[in-house]
């Protein structure tokens, strides 16, 4: 087991390192000069090339590209040409606010999403497999923009339950620990804030979740379809076993591995920041981060940024592919 | 069997939902009571008065004179003064940290008298000495950090166009500015916000980190900033007007969408909301609940025409253009109506401002008859470019575009409509790329010159002359307008300025916006202030 770790841990290192030449390939075809943007509509052209040469990008790409790297084994994520701050300070509360959010999200849609599916795939046609699909279908294919807008006139608006925007009651603010706001006031114990917290997590959670708890849903439905077609499952009916624990059991753990597949895909999708939920609920994350580094042409947070999430999610499938072998004793890992 | 457990399943799922739901309610119950305080007088549960204003963007750093955006000036203003202020809701000229002002005849010596018993937040003495390090610092400094300073005054120290030669104590409370040369709008640039007094102290301690810790003698003081999220100020209680600030608390947060910002209003979440679009302007009006703010228009729309580019090098086909799109209706359509039709480069309120110029009409038939002697009678093609993003000057560049791709098809121009991501569309057009295009500009200071010669001067070609235009005789005018201290005389120079620049039809100038601001209907004595930053120490609940 802690060979294959290894092994995959191993392979990482091409994975990243082609993905970083990739997105400085990338971001350096675009057009947009960094030094006219930081400096102004006003600047001159003098002081445009003095800031190239300070920036380093006077240097040939190749030059550009190996300092960077060099940097990076030696733990430097560069510096934002914007705030003059280190990328790696800045990116943990932007990475700590999509983290909680994409967790919440998550979470939500699994114990929806599976549920569904296995209910749908145990009553295959009856009304609730196909009232749960085709709501799974609308989910897929939401405009998010639209669902956050309606979610926050809806809930935020016209009933007042839940705040519209934001990750706590600016004006009873959290004094941040690890950023992780849910953990920062249970740590603090700060309840009342602990409820505000919570709360300001739910709309964007929602909104976050939809997709990927439709596409969940339809996945264990198909899965479990497929087993529950099996010879063991008639023979453990056969013998007289209850069905909810013929479903939940047997069929569930034989048919969970596609599921826990998408999941972990899923997770490492929203890890990256979702732009438009973050945007519509000024959620201060990852993928507005980056996106506001691309406006600005801000190369180090760019690269830097999009290195952290690749890595995230590579991660994300790493310890998936580990939880295969504990759920279903037949994988092996050598 | 299989519709019984069906049911029992629902039920199981049912019973699991609401106990969510009321765990969520008995909380709900607690923090309800405290946003219902909050609506009814901004204040929290301690009784502070908490202001909480919304806007579209986070700032870049709270060290005003390193930036050039006005999210970051927005909370400045706030923590810092400059020696002179802007008037109220206008860019007149008013005493700031110093009381008295007095320039020598010749406009070459300006002699400051400063406030006495003012401290920064630190405790450090506002004085002389505290003046000249300021101006020392960024004199010292070079143009990737102080911007502002070099577009200002020029440049730096031992620079040929550096404008301040020098800036000497004398005595505790009196600065002597000596100028290398009369610069007209030199009061006005001391007003602005980039330069504003920091705390000596303060910022030889911090260095480069001085935009985290910010330390001014303003009406705030600075609490904490969470990036991408908030910023939180709090009332400084040795500011040197006790009646001031009114407010306990002000905490800007950033909502980048304009709907949900308006959400959060409706919501309860703030009390102030910046960038309302003109659309929802009416939506606001006949809220009681909510009150709507205008911003003084200091700010223009314009479509370019690059005039290096056939047929555009051409003036009679700029002039078509210029005939061929209807103003009014635009303005009416995508600005609700809260704008005021440009017909010069620069709005109404700024001195200067040539009204005898008629400004060309819509006529079809007009432009028709120029495109025919230009020897386009049947038309041409060519690439309009529409701003991919919102600006306050601008609230809908693909729908403005459209209006124009019809009038201009009326007159047999047929104008393809492209965009480009926003650095990169600023970046093609500052190159010359575009055939014409959409922008707009918001003055930093109320001065013509911020207006014509930044935008219109063969100097600023490559940075904000997007069109090329260049001509020497509006060179040497606007020069001469730059260093002439007599205001009758200035304004003269300019009204000759606009007379060219409506003959040569560089632009088709379009409207100059009215901004707005929403907020609850128990704020009194907000002044948005036509820069786009607005000091809040008078402003209080009901």
């Amino acid at each position: 087991m802690l060979r294959y770790i290894g092994k995959r841990l191993l392979q990482l290192i091409p994975v990243l390192l082609g993905m970083t030449f990739v997105v400085f390939m990338i971001i350096r075809a675009i057009p947009g000069n960094p030094a006219q943007v930081i400096l102004g509509q006003l600047a001159t052209k003098e002081a445009i090339e003095a800031l190239e040469i300070k920036l380093g990008l006077d240097q040939p790409w190749y030059t550009q590209y190996f300092d960077y790297l060099i940097g990076l084994f030696q733990g430097d994520l560069g510096e934002s040409m914007r705030t003059v701050q280190p990328v790696a300070n800045e990116i943990w509360p932007y990475l700590a606010a999509t983290f909680e959010l994409a967790l919440f999200a998550v979470i939500i849609a699994v114990i929806i999403g599976v549920n569904a599916g296995i209910i749908s795939a145990w009553f295959q046609n009856s009304w609730f497999d196909y009232l749960a699909m085709v709501i799974a279908l609308i989910g897929v294919s939401m405009p998010i923009f639209w669902l956050g807008l309606m979610e926050q006139w809806l809930f935020g608006i016209e009933l007042q339950w839940l705040p519209t925007s934001g990750r706590e009651e600016v004006r009873n603010p959290v004094s941040a620990i690890t950023n992780l706001y849910v953990l920062d006031t249970i740590l603090q114990g700060r309840f009342d804030q602990l409820g505000q917290v919570l709360k300001h997590l739910v709309l964007p959670g929602i909104a976050l979740a939809t997709i990927p708890m439709a596409i969940i849903a339809r996945m264990t439905r198909s899965s479990m379809l497929e087993v529950m077609r099996s010879d063991f499952i008639r023979t453990a009916r056969a013998k007289g076993q209850k069905m909810f624990w013929v479903v939940y059991k047997h069929a569930l753990k034989n048919a969970i591995i596609p599921v826990l597949t998408v999941i972990g895909l899923q997770m490492g999708l929203l890890l990256g920041g979702a732009i438009l939920t973050e945007t519509i609920f000024s959620w201060p994350g990852i993928g507005r981060y980056i996106y506001d580094a691309i406006q600005y042409r801000d190369y180090p947070v760019i690269q830097s940024g999009i290195l952290v999430v690749a890595f995230m999610f590579v991660m994300i499938n790493l310890f998936v592919d580990i939880l295969y072998g504990l759920v279903d004793p037949r994988i092996k890992y050598d | 069997m299989g519709k019984k457990r069906i049911w029992s399943f629902l039920l199981l799922m049912l019973v699991a939902l609401s106990v969510v739901l009321a765990a969520c309610n008995s909380s709900e119950s607690g923090t309800e009571k405290e946003n219902e305080g909050t609506k009814d007088n901004g204040s929290t549960s301690t009784g502070d008065k908490v202001l909480v204003f919304g806007r579209g963007g986070d700032s870049t750093s709270l060290d005003p004179s390193t930036v050039t955006e006005g999210e970051s000036f927005k909370v400045t203003k706030n923590i810092y003064e400059t020696l002179l202020n802007f008037g109220e809701q206008d860019t007149t000229i008013h005493e700031g940290l110093a009381t008295k002002w007095e320039p020598s005849e010749d406009g070459l010596t300006y002699t400051f008298t400063l406030r006495e018993g003012v401290k920064f937040h630190d405790g450090t003495d506002f004085n002389a000495e505290a003046v000249v390090k300021n101006f020392e610092r960024w004199a010292n400094g070079s143009e990737d950090k102080f911007p502002y300073y070099k577009s200002m005054f020029g440049g730096f120290k031992g620079e040929e166009g550096h404008v301040i030669e020098s800036v000497t104590a004398e005595g505790d409370y009196t600065v002597v500015f000596k100028l290398t040369r009369a610069q007209a709008p030199f009061l006005k640039n001391i007003a602005m916000s980039p330069f504003a007094i920091a705390s000596p102290t303060a910022f030889e301690k911090d260095g480069e980190k001085f935009g985290d810790n910010p330390v001014g003698t303003g009406p705030f003081k600075f609490v904490e900033w969470k990036r991408n999220d908030s910023i939180t100020i709090e009332k400084f209680d040795g500011y040197w007007d006790e009646a001031l600030p009114k407010l306990d608390k002000v905490i800007f947060r950033s909502i980048p969408d304009n709907s949900a910002r308006l959400n959060d209003l409706l919501n309860g979440a703030i009390d102030l909301a910046d960038g309302i679009n003109p659309a929802d302007g009416t939506t606001v009006e006949g809220d009681s609940s909510l009150q709507l703010f205008e911003r003084p228009s200091m700010n223009v729309g314009y479509l370019g025409l690059t005039t290096t580019r056939p047929p555009f090098d051409n003036v009679k086909v700029r002039q078509a253009l210029n005939y061929a799109i209807d103003k009014e209706a635009i303005v009416e359509a995508f600005f609700e109506g809260r704008a005021e039709i440009a017909k010069n480069p620069l709005p109404s309120s700024i001195s200067g401002f040539n009204d005898d110029i008629t400004g060309y009409e819509y006529n079809p038939e007009k432009a028709k008859e120029l495109l025919a002697e230009a020897g386009f009678a049947d038309g041409f093609e060519m690439e309009l470019w529409a701003m991919p993003v919102p600006r306050p000057y601008m609230p809908d560049g693909k729908k403005v575009a459209e209006a124009i791709q019809k009038n201009l098809e009326d007159i047999g121009v047929k104008a393809e409509i492209v965009s480009y991501e926003w650095a990169t569309y600023l970046d093609k057009a500052s190159k010359g790329e575009a055939d014409a295009f959409l922008l707009g500009w918001t003055g930093d200071n109320g001065d013509a010159d911020n207006f014509i010669y930044v935008l219109l001067d063969g100097d600023n070609i490559g940075s904000n002359n997007y069109t090329y235009y260049d001509n020497k005789d509006l060179h040497k005018i606007l020069i001469e307008a730059q260093t002439e201290v007599d205001e009758d005389k200035r304004n003269e120079l300019y009204k000759q300025a606009q007379e060219i620049i409506f003959e040569d039809a560089p632009w088709v100038p379009l409207a100059h916006s009215t901004p707005l601001l929403a907020g609850k209907a128990d704020i009194v004595d907000f002044y948005p202030h036509p820069t786009g930053s607005d000091l809040l120490s008078q402003v209080d609940f009901k």
